[in-house]
């Protein structure tokens, strides 16, 4: 059985699966983080956000974040699906979803994987506003 | 020897391009690479650092390259 689910997709991204992936009879509870984007960013207004993946690569390294989350905390599924392409106000770029026996691990497996994801995963956004666009991070 | 160069993200606006062969010494490493790379593409300079991942894989510095390898320059990653 497989315990890890990890998707890149220019389809909208849907809570339902992952959710429905990691359920389990076994499990007292399941965490789910569910990013959203917002409609600022330094108090200016956003318009869209645009992601871009270098996608083979960025499969291995969520990969490695599901299969490292399994062995560091006591959970027993964990879902990681991000989105690509254009993404309006209150899209849902990345969802992560753990379910565990018990609840401390299932909060901390999901931290873990989203804090990670931010780090390693080479996935871009590039904000757009009404008066032009910036590569977020890239910038000192 | 020629390996594949792929621009993701920010490097790819500052560089114009997506993915080139591009011709280097043998047993260049990962960092005489982006050596050369700044003195080629110097807009690469504004971007306040990038990785290499050769092969789908994060790159050190001193790891050598081989013929054919599909070497990416990873700008500062913002997914989420």
């Amino acid at each position: 059985m497989k315990n890890t689910a990890v998707l890149i997709t220019s389809e909208k991204l849907k809570v339902q699966d992952c959710y429905d992936f990691v359920q389990d009879a076994s499990c007292g509870g399941i965490a789910l983080f569910v990013g959203t984007v917002r409609n600022s960013t330094k108090n200016k207004e956003v318009t869209l956000l645009d992601f871009s993946a270098y996608e083979p690569m960025a499969l291995k390294e969520m990969q490695k974040i599901a299969d490292l989350a399994l062995t560091k905390f006591q959970i027993h599924k964990i879902a990681i699906h991000h989105a690509v392409g254009e993404l309006q106000i209150g899209d849902i770029p990345v969802i992560i979803a753990v379910s565990s026996a018990h609840r401390k691990a299932a909060f901390e497996a999901c931290e873990f994987a989203i804090d990670t994801l931010k780090e390693t995963v080479p996935i871009w956004k590039k904000e757009h506003f009404e008066d032009g666009e910036v590569w977020v991070n890239s910038h000192p | 020897m020629k390996i594949q160069l792929l621009f993701f993200g920010i490097a790819t606006d500052l560089v114009g391009e997506n993915s080139i062969f591009y011709e280097l010494k043998s047993d260049e490493t990962v960092l005489a690479l982006k050596k050369d790379l700044l003195l080629k593409y110097p807009k690469l300079k504004n971007i306040e650092e990038f990785a290499i991942a050769v092969n789908e894989e994060y790159a050190e510095d001193n790891l050598v390259l081989k013929e054919n390898d599909v070497v990416a320059i990873i700008p500062p990653v913002s997914g989420g």
